[in-house]
């Protein structure tokens, strides 16, 4: 399939790589289809929307700056995705937090308080709502990753 | 919108089953309980304004902005 994307242009997608996000993204909500791929700088995703070329998300694993992150999120959104508490346990579920990126790409923040929820086999995501409040909008990725690792 | 009054420990009813309480009145701060079904997602709107705002600031993301964590690392060492 080909599609229109913001990082690298148009280029081939595997169907295997499609994301229907059926209640779209926050701020995003009509936006339902995206594509997920490798970023060429690592650890890095893009999530690219398949509707609008211009709208694409930077992604990263939690785990890669907070190794102490766990997922905390209401049961209703696991089901949603068609998942349920014992998912992460048993691999069934990739989970991702959004990267905002200011001018001084060194100040880059993760959102752990919207992690973006993934069911791996059925390929449906959606971006669920943390129940911690310890988990925020904006954790400073390279702060945090030094003082945790 | 509807405004409806209510008294300490008065509910209102949406539906069949949803019922919001007033638990509890100090001075600016109200504790209200809500009974759902499990399927109700229920936050604080300021929780989804922030996360909202904080998806629209991300996706302005320039793919060339986008450094590798390991040169950003780098430099930060220098």
């Amino acid at each position: 399939m080909k599609v229109e994307t913001k990082a690298f242009g148009p280029i081939e997608v595997d169907e295997r790589q499609k994301i229907h996000f059926p209640s779209g993204i926050l701020g995003f909500e009509d936006l339902k289809d995206y594509a997920l791929m490798d970023a060429p700088q690592a650890p890095f995703y893009w999530l690219q929307s398949l509707e609008m070329p211009e709208i694409a998300f930077v992604l990263i694993d939690p785990q890669v700056f907070r190794p102490d992150y766990r997922l905390e999120v209401d049961p209703a959104e696991m089901e949603e995705i068609g998942l349920d508490d014992g998912s992460a346990e048993r691999g069934e579920i990739l989970v991702f937090a959004i990267i905002t990126i200011p001018e001084e790409a060194s100040q880059m923040t993760a959102n752990l308080q919207g992690p973006i929820i993934i069911n791996k086999d059925e390929k449906i995501g959606r971006q669920a709502i943390s129940t911690n409040p310890r988990w925020q909008v904006r954790h400073g990725v390279l702060k945090e990753l030094s003082t945790v690792g | 919108m509807l405004i409806l009054s209510r008294r300490l420990n008065e509910c209102i009813m949406i539906g069949d089953d949803i019922e919001i309480s007033v638990v509890d009145i100090k001075g600016d701060q109200i504790k209200i309980g809500i009974q759902a079904p499990r399927s109700i997602k229920i936050y604080r709107k300021e929780v989804y304004r922030a996360i909202q705002e904080e998806n629209i600031a991300a996706a302005r993301a320039e793919p060339a902005a986008l450094p590798s964590l390991d040169s950003l690392l780098k430099k930060k060492k220098k």
